[in-house]
C-alpha cells in the first residue's frame, strides 16, 4: 500500500498511466471483439523485421518525440511556444531533397551531391531558423508564438519554392534507410532513441538543465545570478530548430520525397500537446523532458488505437479530443486535490476504525 | 512647386493607369484558384493550365496555390473579384461553402467556371463546370474488379482520400455502387490516407494488422496512397500486383503510378484526367465570342490495367503509352 502511494506520488506517474490507460482500451476492443486480449501488445518478427501495433507507435511517434524535447526546453526558457516547427520540417524537406536531386528534378535515382551533404545542408538550414526565432525571442523581446509564426507560414513555403512547387523523389535505397528499416529495426525508432538518449546526457551531465529552469523560472533574477538569460533562451531555439530537422529528416525519408505541402503538417500542435500531456506547465520554468516524450507517444498511441478500432476517419477527431480532454482533466490540479482528499477521507476511516 | 509636384503625380497615374488599361485590352486576364500541388496530379493540372493560358496565347494567368486551404481559397477568389479579372477559375477544396463568394463574383460581372471537383451551390451562381466525375471513376474500377475476379470472393480495403474532398466522395460513391451488386464482395474496412503517402503507408500499416490474411483487394484512391499502401505491404512481406496474392487499384494514373502499373505492381490505375485547361479554354472562348457554351462539361476518364490482363474497361500498359503521355 505504501509503495503504491509512493508510485503515484511520481510526477511521471499520471502520464505513464494515461498512456496504459489508451492502450488498454485496445484491450477491452480486443475481448469484445473475441480476439487474442493482448494481440495489440504483441510484437513479433516478421519478413526480417519487427511487426506490432506497439513498434507502429514508436515508430510513427517518432516525430513527434523527437519534436517534443526541443519544443519542452523553448516551452521551458521562454514560456512560449515554437509554432514554426512543422513548417521547418517541410523546409528541411524541400532543402535536403532539391540538393540530393539537383533543381529542378522531380524523380531520380540518384544523388547529385552526396547524402551527407544533403542532410548536412537541411540540418543546417533548421539550426539558422531557430536562430532567427530565437534571436526574435531572446534579443527583440517578442513574444514566442508571433515571432515563431513568421516561419510557420514561411517555412513550408521556402520549402516548396526550392522544390519548384513539386513533389522530388529521391528513390536511392540508402536515403530511404532513415526512414524505413536497418537491419530489423525500424530507423525512426533508432533516431528518435539516440535524441532522446543525447537530450537526457546533456540536460543530466552539465548544469544546462538547471540555467535553462532558472532561466524560465525568473530572467531577470537569472540574469542577475550571472546567467545570460538571453543566450540560454537562444540556444534553446536552436536545439528547437535542430531537432525539428531531424525530425523533418525522418518524415521526409520515409516518403523517400519533398512532399512539402504535407511533411509536418500540423505537428507542432503534437509537439505542444506532448509537452502539456507529459504534465509539464505551458507557462515555462521547471520542465520533466521524459514526460514530454511519453506524452508524443501517448498521442500516436490514440491515433493507433483509431486506426486499429476502425473508427471512421470523419469521426476520429472528436474521439480524440475526448481522449485528450479525459487525459488533461486527471492530470489538472483540482482533480488531483480531489483524488488526496478521496484517499486521505479514506485513510481517516481506517485510522478511526483501528483506534 | 506642391502643386507641380501634384500635378505631375497625377499625370504618372494617369499614364501607368492608361498603359495597364492597353495591357488588359490585349490580354484576358483569368484567375485560376488552384487546390495545392499535394500530389502529382495537381501539379501536371497547374502545368496544363500555365501552359494553355499563357501570354502567347493572349491570355494572362493569374495563378494562386492554395495549398489546401478552404480560407486562402475564397480569399483568392475574393482578390480576383477586386482585381476585376475577367475570368475566374476555381478548383474548389471543399465542396460546401461557395455561395456567398460566388455572388460577389455574380454582382461584379465576373464569369466563374468551376473545374474539376464538384460543389454544392445552386447552378444558377456559376456559368459553366469543366470536369471529370469521379462516380464514373469509382464504377470504372468496380467494373474492372469484377471482370478480373470473374465471380471470386473479394475482401477488400479502402484507402479513401482526404475526408469530404468530392473525388474521395465520388470514388467511394461510385465503387460502393458497384460492390453492393456483388454478394460474393465484402468491404472490410475503410479510412482516410488524406491523399498522402504516409497517410497510405499509416493506414495500411494498421489495415495489415487488423486483417492478416483476410484481405485480398486494396483500394487507393490515389497513387501517392498507393505507393505508401506498397511500402507498408513491401515491409510486412505480403505480395501484390499481378503476380502478388493482393490486387492493388489505385486512381490518377500520374506517371509514376503507371511505371508501377507498366511493372505490374499496380493492377489497375483508373485516370482522371489532368489535362482540362484546353477545355476550360474552349468554353472561354464560345463565352467570349456570345456563343452558346456546354454548362457542363466532362472530360473523358481512361482506365489502365498492367500487362497481361485485357479488359474491356481498360487499356493494357505500354512503354508506348507510357512515353506518349504528356506528364
Amino acid at each position: 500500500m505504501n509503495s503504491l502511494k509512493k508510485l503515484t506520488k511520481k510526477q511521471l506517474f499520471l502520464p505513464i498511466f494515461s498512456m496504459i490507460l489508451v492502450m488498454l482500451i485496445n484491450v477491452i476492443y480486443d475481448i469484445a471483439c473475441g480476439q487474442a486480449p493482448l494481440s495489440f501488445f504483441t510484437i513479433t518478427i516478421k519478413n526480417g523485421v519487427l511487426y506490432g501495433r506497439l513498434i507502429d507507435i514508436l515508430n510513427r511517434g517518432s516525430e513527434a518525440a523527437i519534436l517534443s524535447i526541443g519544443m519542452t526546453l523553448v516551452v521551458s526558457s521562454s514560456a512560449g511556444t515554437d509554432i514554426s516547427v512543422g513548417s521547418v520540417m517541410s523546409l528541411y524537406g524541400g532543402m535536403c531533397c532539391m540538393l540530393l536531386a539537383g533543381y529542378g528534378n522531380v524523380n531520380v535515382s540518384e544523388y547529385a551531391v552526396p547524402l551527407i551533404v544533403g542532410i548536412g545542408a537541411g540540418l543546417l538550414v533548421t539550426c539558422v531558423c531557430g536562430l532567427f526565432n530565437g534571436f526574435l525571442v531572446a534579443y527583440l523581446n517578442i513574444q514566442p508564438m508571433v515571432a515563431t509564426l513568421i516561419l510557420w507560414s514561411a517555412g513550408r513555403a521556402i520549402g516548396l519554392l526550392l522544390c519548384n512547387s513539386q513533389i522530388v523523389y529521391v528513390r536511392v535505397p540508402s536515403f530511404q534507410h532513415i526512414g524505413s528499416y536497418i537491419g530489423f529495426m525500424p530507423t525512426p525508432i533508432i533516431v528518435a532513441a539516440i535524441c532522446i538518449v543525447v537530450a537526457t546526457l546533456v540536460l543530466r551531465m552539465t548544469a544546462l538543465g538547471t540555467y535553462i529552469q532558472s532561466v524560465g523560472i525568473n530572467k531577470k533574477a537569472s540574469r542577475i545570478a550571472g546567467f545570460n538569460s538571453a543566450k540560454i533562451i537562444l540556444m534553446c531555439y536552436v536545439i528547437c530548430g535542430l531537432c525539428a530537422g531531424l525530425a523533418g529528416m525522418v518524415a521526409t525519408s520515409r516518403i523517400y520525397s519533398a512532399d512539402t505541402n504535407n511533411i509536418g503538417l500540423n505537428m507542432e500542435l503534437d509537439a505542444i500537446l506532448a509537452v502539456a500531456l507529459g504534465g509539464n506547465s505551458l507557462g515555462g520554468g521547471k520542465f520533466n523532458l521524459a514526460g514530454s516524450i511519453i506524452g508524443a507517444y501517448t498521442i500516436q498511441a490514440i491515433d493507433t488505437t483509431l486506426l486499429a478500432l476502425g473508427v471512421s476517419t470523419a469521426q476520429s477527431p472528436v474521439f480524440k479530443a475526448i481522449v485528450v480532454i479525459l487525459i488533461v482533466v486527471i492530470q489538472s490540479q483540482p482533480a488531483k486535490d480531489f483524488f488526496k482528499k478521496l484517499t486521505s477521507k479514506k485513510n481517516a476511516v481506517k485510522e478511526a476504525a483501528q483506534a | 512647386m506642391k502643386k507641380k509636384l501634384a500635378l505631375l503625380t497625377m499625370m504618372a497615374a494617369a499614364v501607368s493607369m492608361s498603359a495597364f488599361a492597353v495591357q488588359a485590352d490585349e490580354l484576358t486576364t483569368i484567375g485560376y484558384a488552384q487546390v495545392g500541388h499535394e500530389s502529382d496530379w495537381r501539379t501536371a493540372n497547374t502545368q496544363n493550365y500555365q501552359d494553355v493560358f499563357s501570354e502567347e496565347n493572349g491570355y494572362e494567368l493569374s495563378f494562386v496555390d492554395c495549398d489546401n486551404d478552404n480560407a486562402a481559397q475564397l480569399e483568392a477568389v475574393r482578390t480576383f473579384i477586386n482585381q476585376e479579372l475577367d475570368y475566374i477559375v476555381i478548383a474548389p477544396i471543399q465542396s460546401a461553402g461557395w455561395d456567398t463568394v460566388l455572388q460577389e463574383a455574380q454582382d461584379a460581372g465576373i464569369p466563374v467556371i468551376i473545374a474539376d471537383r464538384e460543389i454544392e451551390a445552386d447552378a444558377s451562381l456559376y456559368d459553366a463546370w469543366v470536369g471529370t466525375n469521379t462516380t464514373n471513376e469509382g464504377i470504372t474500377a468496380g467494373n474492372w474488379l469484377a471482370e478480373y475476379l470473374d465471380g471470386a470472393e473479394a475482401n477488400i480495403l479502402v484507402i479513401e482520400g482526404s475526408v469530404g474532398a468530392s473525388a474521395a466522395l465520388g470514388r467511394t460513391a461510385g465503387f460502393n455502387q458497384v460492390a453492393e451488386e456483388h454478394e460474393e464482395w465484402k468491404i472490410l474496412d475503410s479510412q482516410s490516407g488524406d491523399f498522402t503517402q504516409d497517410g497510405g503507408q499509416a493506414v495500411m500499416e494498421s489495415f495489415i494488422k487488423s486483417y492478416e490474411g483476410q484481405f485480398n483487394v486494396v483500394v487507393c484512391q490515389n497513387d501517392n496512397e498507393a505507393y505508401g499502401a506498397m511500402d507498408a505491404m513491401d515491409a510486412a512481406g505480403i505480395t501484390y500486383g499481378v503476380d502478388g496474392d493482393v490486387i492493388l487499384i489505385s486512381y490518377d494514373a500520374t506517371h509514376d503510378g503507371l511505371q508501377y502499373t507498366l511493372d505490374g505492381k499496380i493492377n489497375c490505375n483508373v485516370e482522371c484526367n489532368p489535362i482540362q485547361a484546353e477545355t476550360v479554354k474552349g468554353v472561354i472562348e464560345k463565352m467570349a465570342a456570345g456563343e452558346e457554351y456546354e454548362e457542363t462539361t466532362l472530360v473523358e476518364d481512361q482506365a489502365f490495367v498492367a500487362p497481361g490482363i485485357e479488359s474491356e474497361y481498360a487499356v493494357t500498359m505500354t512503354q508506348e503509352i507510357l512515353d506518349g503521355r504528356a506528364y
